[in-house]
């Protein structure tokens, strides 16, 4: 009898043990950029956390962080009280986040967009958004009248001109007339500009309209133009039901979830991740039924076959503006190409700012 | 029958004390309102103005986030008390980071004890030149300071956004918009290891004293008070108006434009697109909260800073909303103005007189 006592004891001390020290106190941060009501980069990481959350593990989270001065406390703090796992979700985070790492060896980094993982605690993540691009340049493709294609851009970083030349090509594919337009915005968020963007485009003849920034400003605007256009970063269909053919979707969630349980069970461990429509991190919303039925199959086929690794955003030949081949007949890009990608495929207008 | 009336005389003791009423007004508020939003307040409380400052590197931080404040409110202190209406500090703060990291980048890859200090000389002169276009715009074509200086803001962040975009930006840098990082000689050294106080709190302390010297022993800060409380006083005594408005506003603008030169030289360590939170403005509300008093100025750029502090643990260890450190902001300078109101008029509530029936 004392000796099951005793038996008994022990073996729950020993499983509140493990579990205190595996499960109780783990804790996940994460730091926004904008509010989480943005509806657009910041409302999908917030989703993503809430996944974790769901998954029984503690989060926490500060909204609206400056990407100047205030990023280091920020990011330092969460690491000081107790968090194990810190997600910094902009790209400006990426000095602070490798600086407060080299003083937290124990606490885990994950920070996205960036390139920078100076110390073997931080890792770096983002998503081939391209693929998404390459699925909205077939349907701009398909559907414009006017052969005028509107991109509302943010910022001339890779990222930015990589969505440029995938839907640029995808739309070539199915229409050779058609050109890209774009408005260089330089911001992320900004609802003012970005509707006058819009309202630009679709003045010089864009009956298509798409955006690399996060607001629901575009939209609504095409909405009222009776124009087309595509919801970015999260489903921004109830903006503009009529207008939006499809949104690209940021799917952090299955990330977040493995990343954290994989930091808490002991497993995670320092990588750069690209993931795009086969796992997930890219996801496309419910397809308009107004582009017609013949359409909707053929998009959902190329994303399938995107998604599988049948076809791939960037197939040669590619040339620059000027007729210089890119990528030979026959091969694709590599991963390094894209990473780096920084000029104009042929059939944008235009020079990308410097 | 409410009458309000102008009070004659108005106790100098009180008229220090009353922001700190504000102050514990704002914490009531405060805690009224973490209340209502199902809180502990005191708890709450806790979390935002002490939780904050516990240990050295929060009490660091604190004086990280001061430092650009108080640095500009001093500033903005001489404008304010000679009734020029300086509301472009902002602007200015960015000229000054554009100009001083401009020649920062110049001296890339230089060492030398000398290229701080060039750096640091840059920005001021920057953010001095900044501040002289509202100036002689008003002096001599009788422009209105406020909408000159406000609109200049934006002129300034326009120029940082395309220079950080274009000509500036770092050529590894993946045209991501910001410039390189500074070289070592060109950032302001740190005084602990480990913390990110650096140097720069003792050109703001030598500011402060600098500023206190000028408004109360010179004949310039004479001239500025007396311009504050009666225009037609001081050109009566025969003042050089003009060149008074010029100068308090070359004064304010190379403050803001060395809190900028310190910011990017010290706890940013480059340009881009972000580098104030908008101290230009939230330094409004710590001049007048330090009655435009140096001193005083001290304390509330200290008790802003931890607002900010406190909305970010706040919002760690309880989940608020981040715009509470605003609420309180708004809280302090509505109190302030509220006692201030109560200070100079009193309310007199009189009966109704027969003959107004």
């Amino acid at each position: 009898m004392y000796k099951n006592f005793l038996r008994y004891i022990i073996s729950v001390l020993f499983l509140l043990g493990v579990s205190g020290q595996a499960n109780a106190d783990f804790k996940v941060g994460f730091v926004y950029v904008g509010p989480t009501g943005d509806h657009g980069w910041t409302y999908q990481h917030d989703e993503g956390r809430k996944a974790v959350e769901a998954a029984g593990i503690k989060t926490t989270y500060v909204e609206s962080v400056p990407e100047g001065a205030d990023a280091e406390r920020v990011i330092r703090q969460l690491a000081q009280s107790g968090h194990d796992l810190i997600f910094t979700t902009s790209f400006g985070y990426m000095d602070p986040t490798n600086k407060v790492a080299k003083d937290f060896p124990n606490v885990k980094f994950e920070h996205a967009t960036g390139y920078k993982r100076e110390h073997s605690n931080v890792s770096t993540y983002s998503a081939r958004f391209y693929e998404g691009r390459t699925l909205l340049g077939h349907m701009a493709g398909k559907m414009t009248k006017t052969n005028v294609i509107g991109y509302i851009a943010s910022f001339p970083i890779p990222e930015v001109i990589r969505g440029i030349n995938a839907m640029t090509l995808a739309a070539q594919k199915v229409n050779p007339d058609i050109k890209t337009k774009i408005v260089w915005v330089f911001t992320w968020y900004d609802p003012g500009k970005e509707s006058e963007a819009a309202q630009a485009l679709i003045d010089q003849g864009a009956d298509v309209i798409m955006q690399h920034t996060d607001s629901t400003a575009p939209v609504q605007v095409a909405e009222k133009a009776g124009v087309w256009s595509f919801g970015q970063a999260s489903d921004m269909q109830r903006f503009a039901p009529k207008s939006i053919l499809t949104s690209i979707i940021d799917d952090w969630a299955p990330y977040y979830v493995e990343r954290s349980i994989a930091a808490r069970d002991g497993t995670w461990k320092q990588q750069d991740t690209w993931h795009g429509l086969k796992e997930g991190m890219v996801a496309m919303a419910p397809y308009n039924s107004a582009m017609g039925s013949d359409l909707v199959k053929e998009v959902e086929q190329l994303q399938k076959d995107l998604a599988s690794g049948k076809a791939h955003s960037f197939t040669g030949p590619i040339y620059d503006q000027k007729g210089n081949i890119l990528v030979a007949e026959g091969s694709v890009a590599d991963d390094g190409m894209l990473a780096g990608m920084n000029v104009y495929v042929k059939g944008v207008e235009g020079d990308i700012p410097q | 029958m409410i009458k309000i009336e102008k009070r004659n005389d108005v106790s100098p003791s009180i008229y220090f004390l009353t922001p700190i009423l504000a102050i514990f007004l704002t914490l009531f508020g405060g805690g009224i309102i973490f209340y209502v939003l199902g809180f502990n307040p005191l708890e709450a409380l806790k979390f935002f103005f002490i939780t904050p400052i516990s240990d050295l590197y929060g009490f660091s931080e604190l004086l990280v986030k001061a430092t650009p404040l108080c640095l500009i409110a001093i500033g903005l202190s001489f404008c304010f008390k000679s009734n020029n209406w300086n509301i472009g500090a902002e602007g200015q703060l960015i000229f000054g980071g554009i100009v001083g990291g401009g020649v920062a980048l110049l001296f890339y890859g230089h060492d030398g004890f000398y290229v701080l200090p060039i750096i640091i000389l840059s920005g001021a002169i920057g953010g001095m030149i900044f501040a002289m276009i509202p100036a002689v715009l008003k002096t001599y074509l009788n422009t209105n300071e406020i909408l000159v200086s406000l609109m200049l803001v934006y002129v300034a962040k326009l120029l940082l956004d395309y220079l950080v975009v274009g000509p500036w930006s770092n050529p590894e840098g993946f045209n991501f918009p910001e410039t390189r990082q500074f070289s070592e000689s060109a950032r302001i050294p740190v005084l602990f290891d480990g913390l990110r106080i650096h140097a720069g709190i003792f050109i703001t302390l030598i500011t402060v004293f600098l500023s206190w010297l000028i408004l109360y022993k010179t004949y310039l800060g004479f001239q500025i008070k007396v311009s504050g409380l009666s225009l037609k006083t001081a050109k009566y005594a025969g003042y050089k108006g003009k060149t008074m408005i010029i100068i308090v506003f070359m004064i304010s603008g190379a403050c803001a434009g060395l809190a900028g030169v310190g910011e990017i030289t010290g706890p940013i360590g480059q340009l881009h697109r972000n580098i104030s939170p908008d101290y230009g403005f939230t330094a409004i509300i710590v001049a007048f909260l330090g009655r435009l008093n140096p001193v005083g100025i001290i304390f509330a750029s200290l008790i802003v800073a931890l607002t900010y502090l406190g909305a970010e643990t706040a919002q760690i260890f309880l989940q608020v909303p981040k715009y509470t450190g605003q609420v309180f902001q708004g809280m302090i300078l509505f109190f302030l103005l509220g006692s201030d109101y109560l200070l100079f008029f009193k309310i007199k509530f009189l009966g109704l007189k027969k003959n107004e029936l």
